[in-house]
């Protein structure tokens, strides 16, 4: 658990104990693992590699290889308590859809995402007039899986768009969970806690 | 002398481990087998709470030799990468049992076997289902007062009576393990097996399967069969590395040449024909037919009001599914459409597609990476 990326500590922490989740983009299983061995939580999870599948079911967890934007149509209306998709809405094909399968499938979700109004990133478009490559987001454009950049701002307003409720955010820099106020500078990474609206 | 006679007739009949079923067996056409007898091999202890045990299913022209020597060919049990102490189906932790399905023709009960009035069933043998395999072995292990197995494990025609399992005694297995496999047979599948039975029955040795006591069998035409089906096993990019357009060497040696003639000129038609005739040593026509025909019927779904997720619907078992991305005969998009319905029924279910380069044989070569999917999803 020491070792899970803090995004994922958050999750793991907020998840009730006996619970159904889905871990989508769960790669190699650390957080359903921890889900399992902590909190006997039914974990599920998607994962598009090949060889991170084959870790996960080779650790007893049940991950099906298969692509998130075809593959969670196949799962039923409220099978899971939460779906969780960390690190991985911008690489969806159409991350709205996705926000609204996400809470088809599970009563919550926790979605989080790199900012892409982190000020570094600001600044390396502001002064080099380039796309930025930063250790966060370590590829170049031409070949990155993040096809939908999102800042928190821009979640924030699609969420209201959606009509899905925000009941938590936690925000990160540098491995570390920051304050609220100014996040969309300030984090490098968002988490959200959603739910559909009553 | 006597021991000799002796030795010579247990050659002719392998003295397979059996067990004769103490009730008849109803089956999926509506005819009844009266006596069935269950022909078996078993690898590591049975615990006391009779908790351990794993059941293996062989595919098409397989049997219950798993992890000892066959008795007809001599050659070493067809999973022995896979099945032993320490391997990934542990015997040294389960109780392994493979049992040879009824229909073919390694002791169980099957087309060969003699009927009530004391002669070889042939074509009166009912036709069967995947599904009455999986009742023969469900015979079997009711027999052996196993409840719940730890797991079944199968690849090809053994993956379909694992899904079988699952779907029709949803509470006999703890884990469904299903390797390059299907739900259903596909065209492409049913039309590649009508090639193997035309040719058997064109062989006019076959005489309507009635050919037993003859001293003929329709050798030539289960072995085109299997020459035919040996395709299907294999991948394009296998055969070209294993075969090329490399010609046969003499058999004194001096390289080969084109003959203008029919002759096996390439390494690939000597290497089919090798194949077809080893296989006609140790398999019987008729089963052949009768097994083809029972894959062919196969469609869970069907079995189940036509929507495969409600044939699971009632499994509390944990599944996982593998396919390689060269098998061509069952490809990925089969065990998908399995995993989607699982998914759907809210079944515990795991799938990777593995890369190797064997085509369907995959599952019985050496694939690394299936050995660890295996052992993990045995001991998770």
């Amino acid at each position: 658990m020491a070792d899970l990326r803090p995004d994922l500590r958050t999750i793991l922490a907020r998840i009730e104990p006996g619970s159904r989740a889905l871990d989508i983009g769960c790669g190699d299983g650390a957080l359903m693992a921890a889900l399992r061995d902590g909190k006997r939580v039914d974990a599920r999870g998607i994962e598009i590699d090949g060889a991170c599948v084959e870790r996960c079911v080779a650790q007893g967890l049940s991950v099906v290889q298969g692509d998130a934007d075809r593959d969670l149509a196949f799962y039923p209306d409220g099978a899971f308590d939460y779906a969780i998709l960390s690190q991985t809405l911008q690489t969806a094909a159409r991350p709205d859809h996705m926000l609204a399968e996400l809470l088809r499938v599970g009563r919550r979700a926790f979605v989080s995402f790199p900012n892409f109004a982190y000020w570094r990133m600001r600044w390396a478009l502001m002064s080099r007039g380039r796309m930025p490559v930063t250790r966060h987001l370590p590829v170049s454009w031409y070949e990155t899986a993040n096809i939908h950049h999102v800042t928190v701002k821009d979640f924030e307003e699609l969420a209201a768009q959606l009509g899905i409720a925000i009941e938590n955010r936690w925000f990160f820099t540098r491995e570390r969970e920051i304050s609220g106020p100014g996040a969309n500078w300030r984090a490098e990474y968002a988490l959200f806690e959603v739910s559909r609206r009553a | 002398m006597r021991r000799a006679q002796v030795r010579r007739r247990m050659n002719a009949a392998p003295p397979h481990q059996r067990l004769t079923l103490p009730d008849p067996l109803p089956l999926d056409s509506g005819q009844v087998l009266e006596r069935v007898d269950i022909a078996y091999e078993s690898y590591g202890e049975l615990a006391a709470d009779k908790g351990n045990a794993i059941l293996v299913c062989h595919a098409l022209t397989g049997d219950q030799y798993l992890a000892s020597t066959h008795p007809i060919t001599g050659k070493p049990g067809w999973w022995e990468r896979m099945v032993g102490p320490g391997l990934p189906i542990d015997t040294d932790r389960y109780h392994v049992i493979c049992a040879n399905v009824i229909g073919s023709c390694m002791g169980s009960t099957g087309p060969a076997s003699l009927a009530p009035d004391g002669r070889p069933y042939g074509m009166r043998f009912p036709v069967i289902t995947i599904r009455d395999m999986v009742r023969g072995l469900v015979g079997l292990l009711d027999a052996m007062e196993i409840g719940q197995l730890h797991a079944v494990v199968g690849g090809s025609m053994g993956g379909m009576q694992a899904l079988s399992l699952a779907a029709n005694f949803p509470d006999r297995a703890a884990r469904v393990l299903a390797i390059a496999t299907t739900a259903r047979h596909s065209a492409q599948n049913i039309a590649f097996h009508e090639v193997g039975r035309q040719a058997i029955m064109a062989d006019p040795n076959w005489r309507e399967g009635d050919y037993y006591g003859e001293g003929k069998a329709p050798d030539a035409g289960l072995a085109v069969a299997r020459m035919a089906a040996h395709i299907t096993y294999l991948s394009e990019e296998g055969l070209t590395e294993k075969f090329g357009r490399r010609l046969q060497a003499k058999e004194d040696g001096r390289p080969g040449e084109k003959t203008f003639g029919f002759d096996a000129d390439f390494q690939v038609e000597s290497y089919l024909r090798y194949q077809g005739s080893g296989f006609t040593r140790r398999f019987d026509a008729n089963s052949y037919l009768y097994i083809t025909r029972a894959m062919d019927y196969f469609d869970i779904a069907e079995e189940h009001g036509g929507k495969l997720a409600d044939a699971f619907a009632g499994s509390s078992a944990r599944f996982c599914l593998v396919s390689f991305d060269s098998d061509w005969l069952y490809p990925t998009a089969e065990s998908r459409h399995v995993v989607h319905a699982l998914n759907a029924a809210g079944a515990p279910v795991s799938f990777v597609e593995l890369s190797a380069p064997f085509g369907h044989d995959s599952f019985l070569l050496d694939v690394p990476a299936l050995d660890r999917v295996v052992r993990g999803f045995l001991d998770g």
